[in-house]
């Protein structure tokens, strides 16, 4: 017989009429690492809620260490050695990381933030991780975050972890370590479950995958019997191509001109320097960059969400000789010259949906201005516009009057970015236009896109996955510190190159 | 300098209830429930407390101080219990609107002051004629005279009831369960997201309900400090006034922390009774003085906005009610 950490029996649970976990069986060996696949709402998160103590299963039986559980709230969860770190950090901001770390455990009733800053100093170095406890939450960067909560579920002493999609939001090289830890916690005997969309990833780390689909568990393979094919294939149901028909750019003209554009933030350092470059119609010019040298501060530069220093920024419109400046603009006249930015935030609610508004009303915030009557609001274009994102999209929900915070963290994202899209924008920015995706929803992403930008819309689009940057852009402007680092045709670069330009190890004349 | 004396005695005087309202109302929405019932929870406090003197002096021979103190303390703690409790049950466990909730509670707590302040009033034979001497007595000085006839700073700091010193106290165990306790670091928490700490095991509902009935006992004691010391032992109607509201501006004063509260209560109290103070005012004008205190609230609020530093913020789930499977 077998050693299982956790076996799950039948398990199923509901939302009022959606059925999110139907009838599910899986198992996790001890010391094993165990990928969850699925489609966005397929009911990954959902299961994974119910070992550590959010939801309680309407149906089935858990079984941790071969005994049968009830799990009813977090504090049951930790009792069986159960930590997860959530795919929205589970972190108070103002308080330190030590005082996140010992929230809600028992104690003496004083605080000895001495003692604890030591045991976490202790534990810290044990996995080789890096982190200051007395630092605060808010001060953190996402990475920071994520070693906050895992540090902090070590520290309860448990030895089953569960990660809901850990590397969304992390960059190439923070995936690298994030990977390290995880192999090391394996060896140190802990049993690992990880929810990914990165197919990738689930074949560099896991020793066996689980696949769900619309709520059931379609099966579990070993990963060496695995390959990206086939693993799409029990995702979706079916065969599916993957990839981007990239065509050349027709008659390319200028769009968006920065010339000389510094950007200082609030403490007066610059965030961008001296940049300058030329965004044509008709192509797709990439962004790339280790997260925080810039990418969204140029972006949000041409939207006139931030304040430019020194230099300009030009517009040139279509079919029209002149010449707009875009730096001495609203963000609202900028919106109605028809250029469009979808900023999907690491925390996808965080910008521009409002998660207890349904989806029409979301539709609405964009929209409300174009109706006809000046002081009514029209209502029914945004239905008939949000109608058609959750068709083209295949957003799974109930139907278009559920609030957007109901839905899966996938599902949200597929409305950020098809609102933006359906503006009909001449010049469409996009960052992270696929965090936390499926494989299929990313590529009906980029598809769109690539639609927008045959019909000769300008398309710039901050992306991490440097693979796909490479597919789908004509080329790709690398920052460095603020700085471009160079300006690259991408049928002529390679990853390695890139990425040697993004850590500043080259350098090239722009 | 004997106006300066004067002036400062009754800026302390006026700065009590202040405390007291603040400090619970700091408590209570550490734990994200606004409660607007406050200024309604003082004047239960208030009168609970007076009743349950006024009825134990008159139905016995020979009152004593002490057992008129006990009593009034009991009763007014179990108003104001009684108070936070209906306020937790309605927001934390049936999820009503806080800020209905609150108000509703506030104009019932008036009502309940003044109703009850009536019958006693007719019960002692007149408006003004009730009367608890033997229980003020206890509420009155309270440190040994020697202390009280330094001169200057005796009048100053020693002349005052126990209730006076028992607010800075309470003000100063707040502060260190909220910055030094486990139990005050998970309270913080369930304020800031109780979503998050649900998911470390603390038990949301709980705290709720113990910080908004903890803080409502302490904001009742500002109401029997009224009647008992300030008033020494009587009743007018809607005689508390305002003072309720001014405490809640006062927990934006003092950042959410009862220590800042402290002599926050200090300023309000004096710009509270400022106009007296400043000869040659006429009654209009007077009144302008007296809105002095919004000003400095709303001056702050500006300043600490623009200062934006997030440990001084308001605990960000404040007014919002927590439903586990909700998201
Ligand atoms: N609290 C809730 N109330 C109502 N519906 C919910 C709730 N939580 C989840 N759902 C629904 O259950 C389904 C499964 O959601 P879940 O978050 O588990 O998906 P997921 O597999 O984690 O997706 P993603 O990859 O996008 O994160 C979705 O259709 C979602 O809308
Ligand atoms: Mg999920």
């Amino acid at each position: 017989m077998e050693n299982y950490a956790i076996e799950l029996k039948g398990v199923t649970k509901r939302f009022g009429s959606v059925v999110a976990n139907n009838q599910v069986d899986l198992a996790l060996k001890k010391g094993e690492i165990l990928s969850i696949l699925g489609e966005n709402g397929s009911g990954k998160t959902t299961l994974m809620n119910m070992l550590s103590g959010i939801y309680y299963p309407d149906e089935g039986q858990i079984l941790i260490n071969g005994k049968e559980v009830s799990i009813n709230c977090p504090k049951d969860a930790f009792d069986l050695g159960i930590g997860m770190i959530h795919q929205h950090f589970k972190l108070v901001d103002i308080l330190t990381a030590a005082q996140n770390i010992i929230l809600g455990l028992d104690g003496g009733m004083k605080l000895d933030m001495k003692k604890i800053n030591q045991e976490i100093d202790a534990l810290v170095s044990k996995y080789g991780f890096d982190l200051t406890p007395a630092e605060k939450i808010y001060n953190m960067s996402v990475s920071q975050k994520q070693i906050v909560e895992i540090v902090k579920v070590l520290y309860r002493g448990a030895d089953i972890l569960i990660f809901d999609e850990p590397t969304a939001v992390l960059t190439p090289q923070e995936t690298e370590r994030l990977f390290t830890v995880l192999k090391k916690m394996k060896l140190l005997g802990k049993s690992i479950i990880i929810i990914t969309h990165k197919l990738n990833e689930v074949l560099e780390i896991s020793d066996r995958v689980a696949v769900l689909r619309k709520g059931k568990c379609e099966g579990v393979v070993e990963t060496k019997d695995a390959t990206v094919e086939s693993l799409t294939e029990l995702m979706v149901g079916e065969k599916v191509e993957l990839n981007i028909q990239r065509s050349d750019p027709k008659k390319p003209e200028k769009r968006i001109e920065m010339r000389g554009v510094t950007v200082r933030n609030s403490e007066g350092l610059s965030i961008l320097k001296d940049i300058s470059f030329v965004a044509k119609s008709g192509e797709i010019l990439g962004i790339a960059g280790i997260s925080g040298n810039g990418q969204k501060e140029l972006l949000e530069a041409i939207a006139g969400i931030q304040k430019v220093d020194s230099g300009e920024i030009l517009y040139y419109p279509p079919n029209s000789t002149t010449v707009e400046k875009l730096s001495e603009k609203t963000v609202r006249e900028i919106q109605n010259l028809k250029i469009s930015l979808s900023f999907v935030p690491e925390d996808r609610l965080g910008m521009g949906l409002v998660g207890s508004m349904d989806l029409a009303d979301n539709m609405m915030i964009r929209s409300y201005r174009s109706g006809d009557s000046r002081f009514f609001t029209d209502r029914k274009t945004p239905r008939k516009l949000a109608k058609k994102i959750v068709d083209k999209l295949e957003v799974a929900t109930p139907d278009i009057n559920t609030p957007v915070r109901k839905l899966s963290g996938g599902n949200v994202q597929k409305i950020l970015v098809g609102r933006e899209i359906a503006l009909n924008p001449d010049v469409l920015m996009v960052a992270y236009p696929v965090r936390g995706l499926d494989i299929t929803s990313s590529y009906t992403i980029y598809n769109l896109l690539n639609e927008q930008k045959e019909k000769g819309v300008a398309v710039m689009c901050v992306g991490e996955d440097l693979d796909v940057l490479l597919q789908l852009c004509d080329r790709i402007l690398v920052l460095c510190e603020g700085k471009i680092s160079c300006i690259v045709n991408a049928k002529l670069t390679s990853k390695e190159e890139i990425g040697m330009y993004m850590t500043g190890a080259r350098k090239a004349g722009v | 300098m004997t106006l300066l004396l004067t002036f400062l005695v009754a800026a302390i005087g006026q700065a009590v209830p202040l405390l007291f309202g603040a400090t619970g109302e700091i408590l209570t929405e550490k734990s994200g429930n606004l409660n607007l019932g406050i200024p309604g929870i003082m004047y239960m406090g208030g009168i609970s407390g007076l009743m349950g003197a006024f009825l134990y002096e008159n139905n016995v021979q020979d009152p004593s101080t002490f057992v008129g103190v006990m009593i009034a303390l009991v009763a007014s703690l179990l108003a104001s219990c009684l108070g936070g409790l209906l306020y937790s049950f309605l927001t934390v466990t049936l999820r009503s609107n806080q800020n209905v909730v609150g108000l509703a509670l506030t104009t019932f707590g008036v009502g309940f002051g003044n109703f009850f302040g009536g019958s006693l009033s007719k019960l002692a034979g007149g408006v003004g004629q009730i009367s608890v001497a033997h229980t003020a007595e206890g509420f009155g000085a309270f440190l040994p005279s020697f202390l009280r006839n330094i001169p200057v700073i005796g009048k100053v700091l020693f002349s005052y009831g126990f209730l006076t010193y028992l607010s800075i106290v309470i003000a100063v165990i707040i502060t260190w369960f909220l910055t030094k306790t486990r139990k005050g670091l998970n309270l913080i928490a369930v304020g800031e997201d109780p979503a998050v700490a649900d998911a470390a095991g603390i038990d949301v509902v709980k705290n709720k309900y113990y910080s908004t009935l903890v803080g409502a006992m302490i904001a009742g004691l500002g109401g029997l400090y009224f009647v008992m010391e300030y008033l020494h032992g009587t009743w007018s109607n809607n005689g508390f006034g305002d003072r309720g509201w001014l405490a809640i501006a006062l927990v934006i004063l003092a950042l959410w922390n009862p220590t800042n509260a402290i002599w926050g209560s200090l300023v309000f109290g004096a710009l509270y009774v400022l106009y007296i103070y400043i000869p040659g005012l006429t009654r209009a004008s007077s009144e302008l003085v007296k809105m002095l205190p919004y000003v400095v609230t709303i001056v702050v609020l500006v300043l600490t906005s623009k200062r934006n530093k997030p440990e001084n913020q308001p605990p960000s789930a404040l007014g919002r009610a927590y439903f586990r499977e909700e998201r």
